[in-house]
């Protein structure tokens, strides 16, 4: 009879060399294993129902991923929604990202955007009023409008990629921003590509559902 | 013994939608939910009464469906949780608004880690008091969000029983899992005569089945081409039905088999390619195969740390191909070199057929093979010892027939139950996996029984301190007359907790030493079961023999090695290969 279980102790095993990095792919054993975040867009198209975003941004949260802004609104079908993210994270995590938000019941399709995709984004801004012309130029320079304008305060509106939302801030800094509300960016693919799989473009002002419904991905 | 009550309880027959013509025409809400239930060919639900959920109660009154009444809302869903894992078909729990609902949350969240098929229908306060913070309120589909693979509010009397129906087809199709139906008091009261349409998915929801056919030829290429092929079976191969072309597939290629903990029983352990379970307490072999393999098919898991120990040492030098019905699944834990979406029957069959070749693999199986004879499963039994935990699984193995189902609770016991027991057949081993819940075997163990056939035994092994949490729905299995023999391997420790403390906290036994604990065969006889107690080695076999004979519920408190642990095991988030034999390799 045998006293428990035999066998070679850890350290006398064969052991192979090789070995994976966070993402579970296979490395080089001198290679690095730290992976470079990126920023990507992420356009999921939804059934506009009651808990829709609560279920997305719970997933974002109990998932642990990085999430930079998010916007949400009707499509030109009655019941569609379109949701625009932004997220910074590796690409298996955007990879994840897209994977899970397509599982959501209510996700009819979801896409990622390329780099030449449309994006804008708008910020209102309420600064100190003691120079409304100087106030003004700026607002011009960036294409801005004035929406309210009195004694002691001055609040604008400006639209645009994030870079120039950026720019636009940093120049009215000088007047001092009292206060700022910014929407996060939205965003269409380009020309005639599809936002996301199946969605017929300029086809009509009707329908932004899928032509014939795409297979959805599992959940 | 006292007297059982008075049996209400019947197993099932062939399972067929009532007819039509016995069915009255629906005059309200529940009555549709009832109705829905019935359509998609429920039999037998799970719950618990109360205030919200009451009309819903009332319409079964009329019902053909049996329903057990169980003693914790819990054990509902545990005991609809098993249901489903031995059927197939989604298991129903039912449950009030407020606390039922709440009691529910720990089943739900474990069928939905082991993608168990399960409807859960709550109970809600009525619409126009939902916000106000009312009497048993609570957020029920707010609370579940996380935990259901799909949930609802129902707030139209007129579509809550199509409601219904579109959750019971959510939970048994694609990736299974779990799906909810808040049910308002005054949506299920109100009148409607709409009758429930056939229970369907939503169009959103198209879980692809097919795989590709380019992701399957070059997957079957790189099998062909392995040298140490290795399959680990998940246990979507089980929810898939494809157990089958499993077997079909592994024996033809002549490929080692690996399964993961839900997968015990996907491939028979005394087939000589199988090398059973890998992983934290897999076998010293299973665990060489994953981590020396160097093409792994890997079908229908998701890669929990409990398999793969640390990530970065995890089959290290494989390939791997990744077959799953959720594309999310893909690359999630483990990066997949060849990843084939589609149900896991219908993929293993596409890749036989487009296998190129044999994969050359004789070294390699005489490997595996040496393996098995250099870390063999064995414990020592003198017998001066106190009685040894694996003696027990190994004799109630023996004394049963190979289709015996074995629930279990979580803790040491449940790894003794794997381990030791030799299982052959898919749907026979009922534990709680992803989420590794105390207390789930009992309640298992009785859903577990309605679902299986009436001349298939049904088994649970318990820690005393699993046993402890959910023991009251032995009352259920007496009431209702249950064939159960609970096995309660009791070493007066909270004892997976006592090895931790042995091996990585100096022997502290903060909180895991119970001291005392009731006599539970005296306790089994208070509720109206079979009570016996086990101390020595040679009252085992008779004893295990009068359990299995009496019909109807049987607690044996076996009295073990209180310092008996489990091994081999993988330190968390270690090396599969080095998985340590006993504490000092630890
Ligand atoms: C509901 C729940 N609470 C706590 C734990 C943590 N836990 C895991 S194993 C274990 C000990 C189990 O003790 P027992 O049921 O007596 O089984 P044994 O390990 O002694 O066989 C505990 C407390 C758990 N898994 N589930």
């Amino acid at each position: 009879m045998t006293q428990g279980l035999q066998g070679p102790r850890p350290e006398e095993r064969p052991h192979p060399d090789g070995r994976r990095n966070a993402q579970g792919e296979r490395i080089d054993p001198v290679a690095e294993a730290a992976q470079e975040t990126r920023q990507a867009t992420v356009s999921a198209l939804v059934e506009h129902e009651p808990g829709v975003l609560s279920l997305v941004s719970g997933l974002f949260s109990r998932r642990q991923f990085n999430i930079e802004s998010l916007t949400v609104g009707p499509t030109t079908v009655d019941g569609h929604a379109r949701i625009t993210l932004v997220v910074e994270e590796t690409d298996a995590g955007i990879d994840q990202i897209k994977k899970q938000l397509a599982k959501l019941k209510p996700s009819i399709a979801v896409g990622e955007l390329g780099t030449d995709a449309v994006r804008a984004e708008l910020v209102l801004l309420k600064v100190q009023g003691h120079e409304p012309d100087k106030v003004h130029a700026i607002t011009q320079m960036y294409e801005g409008q004035t929406l309210d304008a009195g004694p002691r305060t001055i609040t604008v509106q400006i639209t645009g990629d994030q870079r120039k939302i950026d720019d636009a801030v940093d120049a009215f800094r000088q007047f001092g921003i009292i206060e700022i509300a910014r929407t996060g960016q939205t965003a269409l693919a380009r020309g005639d590509t599809p936002t996301t799989p199946g969605e017929s473009p300029a086809a009509s002002a009707e329908s932004t559902a899928p032509a014939n419904s795409t297979p959805n991905s599992d959940q | 013994m006292s007297e059982r009550a008075t049996s209400s309880y019947q197993e099932p027959t062939e399972e067929q939608p009532p007819e039509q013509s016995k069915q009255k025409p629906v005059t309200n809400g529940a009555q549709s939910v009832v109705r829905a239930l019935e359509n998609a060919g429920v039999t037998h639900l799970f719950g618990v009464q109360g205030g919200a959920i009451m009309p819903v109660y009332d319409a079964l009154y009329d019902s053909e469906m049996t329903h057990v009444m169980m003693a914790h809302e819990q054990s509902a869903a545990h005991a609809a949780d098993a249901y489903g894992i031995v059927s197939g078909k989604p298991g129903v729990c039912l449950a009030t608004s407020g606390p039922g609902a709440t009691n529910l949350v720990t089943g739900i969240a474990d069928a939905s880690m082991d993608s168990d098929p399960m409807i859960a229908l709550t109970g809600q306060v009525p619409s126009d008091m939902v916000g106000s913070d009312a009497f048993q309120e609570t957020d029920t589909t707010g609370v579940t969000a996380p935990i259901t693979k799909a949930n609802y509010f129902a707030s139209d009397t007129d579509t809550v029983g199509d409601v219904v129906g579109e959750a019971f087809a959510m939970a048994a199709t694609g990736r299974q899992g779990p799906t909810l139906v808040d049910l308002p008091k005054d949506v299920t009261n109100a009148p409607t005569d709409r009758e429930p349409g056939p229970a369907r998915t939503p169009s959103t929801y198209n879980p692809r089945t097919d795989p590709d056919d380019e992701a399957v030829e070059t997957a079957a290429t790189a099998l062909a081409n392995a040298e140490k092929p290795v399959i680990l079976a998940g246990g979507g191969v089980i929810k898939a039905n494809a157990t089958a072309e499993l077997r079909e597939f592994a024996i033809a290629h002549e490929i080692p088999v690996v399964t993961t903990m839900p997968a015990v029983g996907a491939f028979p352990e005394d087939h000589e390619l199988s090398m059973e379970m890998a992983g934290m307490h897999g076998t010293g072999y299973a665990n060489m195969a994953i981590t020396h393999c160097d093409v792994m098919l890997a079908v229908g898991t998701r890669f929990d740390d409990r398999l793969t120990g640390g990530v970065d040492t995890f089959a290290p030098e494989a390939e791997i191909i990744h077959i799953d019905i959720d594309p999310a699944e893909i690359s999630k834990n483990v990066y997949a070199d060849y990843p084939v979406i589609g149900d896991a029957g219908t993929a293993l069959s596409r890749l036989h057929e487009a296998i190129p070749g044999e994969p050359d693999a004789d070294e390699w199986r005489e490997q595996c093979q040496t393996w098995k004879t250099e870390y063999p499963m064995d414990y020592g039994t003198p017998d001066d010892e106190p009685l040894k935990p694996q003696f027990v699984v190994e004799a109630m193995d023996a004394a049963t027939d190979a289709d015996t189902i074995v629930t279990t609770g979580v803790g040491q016991h449940q790894m003794w139950a794997v381990q030791y027991w030799t299982y052959t057949e898919p749907r026979t081993w009922v534990s709680s996996h992803g989420l590794g819940t105390m207390g789930y075997g009992l309640p298992a163990a009785i859903g577990a029984r309605l679902a299986a056939r009436e001349d298939q035994a049904v088994v649970s092994f318990e820690g005393d301190g699993s046993f402890l949490m959910t023991l009251q729905e032995l009352s259920v299995a007496v009431r209702d007359n249950m064939d159960i023999t609970v096995c309660v391997l009791n070493n007066k420790y909270i004892g997976m907790v006592r090895q931790w403390q042995d091996a990585f906290f100096e022997g502290r036994h903060s909180a895991s030493d119970y001291g005392w604990c009731p006599e539970f065969d005296k306790l089994a006889e208070a509720f109206g079961a079979k009570g016996f107690r086990v101390d020595e080695y040679d009252e085992v076999a008779d004893t295990i023999e009068a359990a299995l004979d009496y019909d109807g519920p049987s607690v044996i408190d076996f009295h073990i090695d209180p310092g008996a642990n489990v091994y081999p095991m993988v330190a968390s988030g270690g090396a599969n290969g080095l998985f340590a034999l006993s504490e000092d390799q630890l």
